[in-house]
């Protein structure tokens, strides 16, 4: 006869990097229902618009998360620009398509270490932090800081590359690129790691679609989604290529990860070379009047700016909708039928990022 | 870089009927978002298909009934959820409906027409106090404050 | 495996040796906010700029102060100084026991500097 149980997940666990709560109902280890409960670390950062002004927002949206940091500041100054109708130069734009892709870099090993983490794989985790440190240098050396970077401003940027320092970026991540094949070899073919993660949390392309997954969970489906082909910043000039898997389960999302990680530092090479000279950033003259959406692709998927501003210097509106409150539905949706021992795996796999999703 | 987006303003009793259309021509759901206005709530429903963004806005009074569009787009639960915690904006016939207990918050529904303090509009040339008058008051409360 | 096991072995920990071994710094890293307090005007502009209001400067009695633990080194300040005597030291501001000690205050009259 099932009995139905209430297994508490969260939000402390060895797996999560933050916190998150879902009461899983249970039926003899098969999940029946998985309710989801945040609000942990909402720190009401949207109602910061009524009292600082809209330049000093970006260094609140800079601290929404660790993370995507980057990919924050980048969505929120696009909208402020997009309304304000400025055109930033193109130097500038292309400064920021290297940090962007360079934060997508650094994002994707720190969620490969911390998978490996969840399964049991240590030495991986250690291998892959270790290997992450070098990208976490190269923000030092070329922002000042290795987590928040602090660069990006409304009209352009505030600091500036030399070609030196270019050129040794990009040695290092050549050293870098040998480094993680090594790494990703083992992901990809290692026998336990395929044991843990093939077949487990599928989802099938059209309730991808239906239920609003975006990112690489949807990329791993089979969804061709990639907001990097609108075109904003410098991706117009170069040569982006969604990378899309038709398992639809955490292997598929892991290889969609790792196929990401080496895309992207094809990316910052052809940025590098295509880089033209010129000013970095532009005075501003007005305050923002109108509204605007921005769509960017941050590491877990598309996020939303939405900047609404009346003429004053605050701003009336600034939210932001975040891949992982898009994909909470599907991950509950897969939740149900699974074993309780992989519920650590099939959360890690949807990158929770809890502290974007809160603000 | 712009992307052309519309926003269509509707009405609430047509917004079930064009979901539902939206719904058939294959758009997918991206976000529903509310915005605090000074008497009021609108709320937008965004759609996507083919990197082609669509919106649909509705305008409502604090104390009005929202019909929910969950029996479509079925991940709409969550934002609605999130609205009505957040907002105190009510919607009936959530599909799951978690009743207040999604965000904790001390303060209930943090959001809404009376907690917050929209920005007033430039007041034209010839009137004008400087806006930068705004920030240098709270200056000299905080520290005072935080020092203890 | 013979391959890995000797790798490991003569290459030593990955890791920093610290406090052996100090942390190289960048000559950009954003460390903490440091004031020549000679050149200050006191025109205040550093303290209407900062975004935590963790600077406050008083001009009758040439007074500046900086709370640590609110500065977010931003470098914002830095920048908007028209005298250039605010810099950026590369170093971390050093971890503190209590809250008062963090307060950083510089004052002109007196040779010595600081609390």
């Amino acid at each position: 006869m099932a009995h139905k149980n209430i297994i508490p997940f969260g939000p402390q666990h060895p797996v999560l990097p933050e916190p998150i709560h879902f009461d899983l109902v249970t039926e003899d280890e098969k999940i029946v229902d998985a309710i989801p409960s945040i609000s942990y670390v909402h720190r009401g950062l949207e109602r910061l618009v009524e009292k600082r002004d809209f330049i000093d927002m970006v260094h609140v949206a800079d601290r929404i998360c660790g993370l995507c940091s980057f990919m924050h500041s980048l969505g929120y100054c696009q909208a402020v620009e997009e309304i304000m109708k400025i055109e930033v130069p193109e130097r500038a734009l292309y400064l920021r398509t290297l940090w962007a892709e360079l934060s997508r870099v650094h994002s994707h090993i720190f969620w490969l270490g911390v998978a490996a983490d969840a399964f049991g794989y240590e030495s991986l985790f250690m291998q892959s932090l270790r290997l992450r440190e070098g990208v976490l240098d190269i923000f030092e050396e070329t922002t000042g800081g290795r987590v928040i970077l602090g660069v990006c401003k409304v009209g352009g940027v505030r600091k500036d590359i030399t070609a030196e320092t270019l050129q040794g970026i990009l040695d290092r991540l050549t050293t870098l690129k040998k480094d993680l094949d090594e790494l990703c070899t083992v992901f990809m073919n290692d026998y336990s790691i395929k044991h843990r993660l093939v077949g487990v949390g599928y989802i099938s392309k059209e309730d991808a679609y239906t239920l609003g997954c975006v990112g690489p969970m949807a990329r791993a489906s089979g969804l061709d989604m990639d907001m990097r082909s609108l075109g904003y910043a410098a991706y117009k000039h170069l040569d982006v290529e969604p990378m899309v898997e038709s398992g639809g389960d955490c292997y598929a999302r892991c290889l969609v990860r790792i196929r990401e990680t080496f895309h992207s530092i094809d990316l910052i090479r052809q940025a590098a070379g295509k880089i033209p000279e010129g000013p970095i950033d532009l005075k501003l003259k007005d305050t923002p009047n109108g509204e605007y959406f921005s769509r960017i692709e941050q590491p877990r998927g598309e996020v939303i700016h939405y900047v609404k501003g009346n003429g004053s210097k605050f701003l009336q509106r600034f939210r932001v909708r975040v891949p992982t409150f898009s994909n909470i539905p599907a991950m509950i949706k897969v939740l149900k039928g699974s074993e309780v021992a992989d519920v650590p795996n099939i959360i890690l796999t949807l990158d929770p990022c809890i502290s974007c999703t809160e603000r | 870089m712009s992307e052309p987006q519309e926003i269509v303003p509707i009405g609430k009793n047509e917004l079930v009927g064009m979901v539902a259309h939206l719904f058939a021509e294959g758009y997918r759901l991206v976000q529903i978002g509310c915005s605090t206005l000074e008497n009021g709530y609108e709320l937008n429903y965004s759609f996507d298909k083919g990197y082609r963004f669509k919106n649909l806005r509705i305008s409502v009074a604090p104390g009005e009934d929202v019909p929910s569009i969950s029996a479509v787009y079925t991940n709409a639960f969550l934002y609605e959820n999130e609205i009505h915690d957040l907002f105190g904006c009510s919607i009936n016939d959530i599909a799951i409906d978690y009743h207040g207990t999604l965000y904790r918050t001390s303060i209930k529904t943090p959001f809404s027409v009376e907690h917050v303090n929209l920005p007033d509009p430039p007041k034209p040339k010839t009137a004008a106090p400087p806006p930068p008058k705004d920030k240098a008051k709270p200056q000299e409360e905080i520290p005072v404050e935080r020092k203890e | 495996m013979t391959k890995t096991i000797t790798k490991n072995l003569l290459s030593g920990p990955a890791t920093l040796m610290y406090p052996k071994k100090k942390r190289r710094f960048t000559p950009l890293t954003r460390g903490h906010v440091e004031v020549d307090i000679n050149a200050c005007i006191f025109c205040g502009m550093c303290s209407r700029r900062c975004p935590t209001y963790a600077i406050t400067v008083t001009k009758d009695c040439k007074e500046w102060q900086i709370d640590r633990l609110k500065c977010c080194v931003c470098n914002l300040c830095v920048e908007i100084c028209p005298k250039k005597c605010l810099s950026m030291e590369n170093q971390y501001a050093p971890p503190v026991t209590d809250k008062t000690t963090a307060i950083y205050t510089v004052r002109v009259e007196k040779e010595a500097t600081g609390t």
